[in-house]
């Protein structure tokens, strides 16, 4: 009796995941599966449907050899990624930091720093950078920036370009990241910081010693979240490539499907590598 | 001034220091003046500078062509002008659009809204088999980059016909794998799990079925997560402009997609327009219909933003 209850039970709450059960298998296994099999075939589209034919891996190997937009853009693509990902991580530790404290107009903060989140669409955001108002105002008129950009390396240089020509953008993505760090702090006991106090420690050594480590997981969270939205926003010249190429007469959905996994490998391989560091890094220190 | 000295003569001088010291930059107990001001000033700066796109975007609409060229203003327009937002309203289609655009945005979202509690609540309540790895799936699927899936579901839409219409949006919404469905997931899941399980064991044990407390227990309960939930899909469907581009085609257009092609539509519509005055586009009536375009998402804001913020505490990723 008691078993046919609990199975009784448990038939109703599989009723209640029906749906993404279902939605999984159709429209997430099944389409995974279909571009994978699309990523070796070329595609072409005739009156009668779709005519595939096997190609093995050229696909792949044409974005790697031939396709050199490609390449070029995923690699700049990582180099951005790497450059906006930990400034928007600090800046939004920062602010929440700040916010954190016994402030007056918290609420009217947050909606400031929230605003971009709603806002922030490809075209809005395409609209903004032609109007050149996502660079910093006015950076170039200060000539140490000239000095420096007239005597340093490319890749330096190229850094410091983006930045200051994108900042405002770079930091219009940390809206979530902010509310996230900020619920977190407001988590942490405060009589941790207590203790630390009686004990000597100063604001910044709390920092360092409770702050952070209890902080660690809230930033992985972040890491991924900013990584996976920063990859798939619509500006993004990998997914515009990607996008482009589906079109195409010569290229087509096969080529599109192998590009658009060979992005999600690196997507993937770039969450893994930092996710492993950091747990890595936060085991070795704090446990 | 007696007094002043009595204190004076009472303090030792570094005790005078230190007292100082706390009072502008604080102490173990107290944020100081400075730290507050410092704190304050950089708070306002940051918001400055965040703000900026917006607070320019604002100014530039009002714009006549004189003032955009007078190298004087810079920041208040001369005279209050509507122009440009006449101009972008009629380029944009404005009122149509705006149809449209809640169309596609509203029922995706309610529908994704409805999926994800049933399924939260499944995850949440019930003792499942492979619960976690199921679980896990879930989550993972926030990961997969959409242009991985664009490209069968475009033939998988096209095979069903439903390229160019809502169900393109709706039906992988009311299955729970729309647009950032697993955070909506993941908020109802630990929504339901904080709630307490008494109400609903006593209504069981009145012989109410599990529907039933679903529907008239857990939901009401759950209002909270629904708001929330429904505003935040709203908003990511209503910015999504790559899936829409691909899968509405030309049937159906979005308010960011209109602007996407706001320069063509602008330059097509003057050209129709013989014996009107031909304008050329300028940076005044481009930001008139940036305006326009984000105008309804302000609006929902203004009135719903403290959802949005505790939306962010509930959905417990922060750990509860």
């Amino acid at each position: 009796m008691k078993v046919s209850l609990k199975t009784g039970k448990q038939l109703i709450g599989m009723s209640f995941i029906l749906p993404w059960l279902l939605g999984f298998a159709v429209f997430t296994a099944y389409p995974l599966g279909y571009s994978m099999f699309l990523s070796f075939q070329q595609v072409r589209i005739t009156p009668k449907g779709i005519v595939t034919d096997f190609v093995g891996f050229d696909n792949f190997s044409y974005a790697f050899t031939v396709d050199a937009l490609f390449t070029q853009e995923l690699l700049t693509y990582l180099e951005e990624l790497f450059i906006s990902v930990p400034i928007i991580l600090v800046f939004s530790l920062i602010i929440g930091l700040l916010l954190n404290q016994n402030i007056k107009f918290r609420g009217l903060f947050r909606t400031i720093f929230f605003l971009p989140v709603i806002i922030t669409s490809g075209p809005v955001i395409e609209e903004l950078m032609a109007q050149g108002v996502t660079a910093i105002p006015s950076i170039e008129e200060y000539a140490i920036f000239t000095i420096i950009l007239n005597n340093s390396e490319s890749f330096f240089n190229s850094t410091i370009i983006y930045l200051m020509d994108n900042l405002i953008f770079i930091l219009w993505f940390s809206g979530v990241q902010i509310l996230i760090f900020l619920a977190a702090l407001q988590k942490i006991d405060r009589q941790i910081y207590e203790a630390a106090k009686i004990d000597g420690a100063s604001s910044w050594e709390c920092f360092w010693k409770v702050t952070l480590p209890s902080l660690s997981p809230i930033i992985i969270i972040n890491v991924i979240y900013t990584v996976v939205t920063y990859s798939i926003f619509a500006l993004n010249p990998v997914v515009n490539h990607i996008q482009s190429n589906m079109f195409q007469i010569n290229t087509g959905f096969g080529y599109a499907s192998a590009l658009s996994w060979i992005y999600f490998g690196v997507i993937a391989l770039v969450l893994l590598i930092i996710v492993g560091l950091l747990t890595l890094r936060a085991k070795k220190k704090y446990s | 001034m007696k007094k002043n000295a009595v204190v004076n003569q009472r303090m030792p001088k570094k005790q005078k220091q230190q007292r100082i010291k706390h009072l502008l930059f604080g102490s173990n107990v107290k944020t100081g003046i400075i730290t507050q001001l410092f704190i304050y000033s950089l708070l306002i700066g940051i918001g400055f500078v965040y703000l900026y796109p917006m607070i320019h975007m604002g100014s530039y609409s009002f714009m006549t062509l004189e003032d955009l060229l007078n190298p004087l203003i810079t920041w208040l327009p001369s005279q209050f002008y509507l122009e440009n937002y006449e101009t972008a309203y009629r380029v944009l289609n404005f009122s149509s659009t705006l149809g449209v655009t809640l169309y596609v945005t509203v029922l995706p979202a309610l529908a994704q809204t409805l999926v994800a509690s049933l399924i939260g609540y499944g995850f949440a309540r019930f003792d499942l088999p492979f619960k976690r790895t199921l679980f896990g799936l879930v989550l993972a699927t926030f990961v997969i980059p959409p242009q991985v899936l664009m490209i069968p579901r475009y033939v998988f839409f096209n095979d069903l016909g439903i390229i160019g219409n809502i169900q393109s949006f709706l039906l992988p919404a009311a299955f729970g794998q729309g647009l950032n469905s697993a955070i909506f997931i993941l908020i109802f899941y630990q929504f339901f799990r904080m709630l307490p399980k008494s109400l609903e064991e006593a209504a069981y044990l009145d012989g109410a079925g599990y529907y039933k407390i679903f529907i008239r227990i857990a939901v009401p309960m759950a209002i909270p997560a629904f708001i929330i939930s429904f505003l935040f899909s709203f908003v990511w469907y209503w910015n999504e402009t790559t899936m829409a581009a691909t899968f509405f085609g030309n049937a159906l257009t979005t308010l960011p997609l209109e602007l996407q092609r706001f320069n063509a539509s602008y330059e097509q519509m003057n050209a129709q327009n013989l014996g009107g005055s031909n304008v050329n586009i300028n940076e005044g009536i481009s930001m008139a219909g940036t305006m326009l375009s984000i105008l309804p998402l302000l609006v929902v804001y203004f009135i719903t933003q403290r959802w949005f913020v505790e939306g962010v505490d509930r959905s417990g990723i922060t750990g509860e």
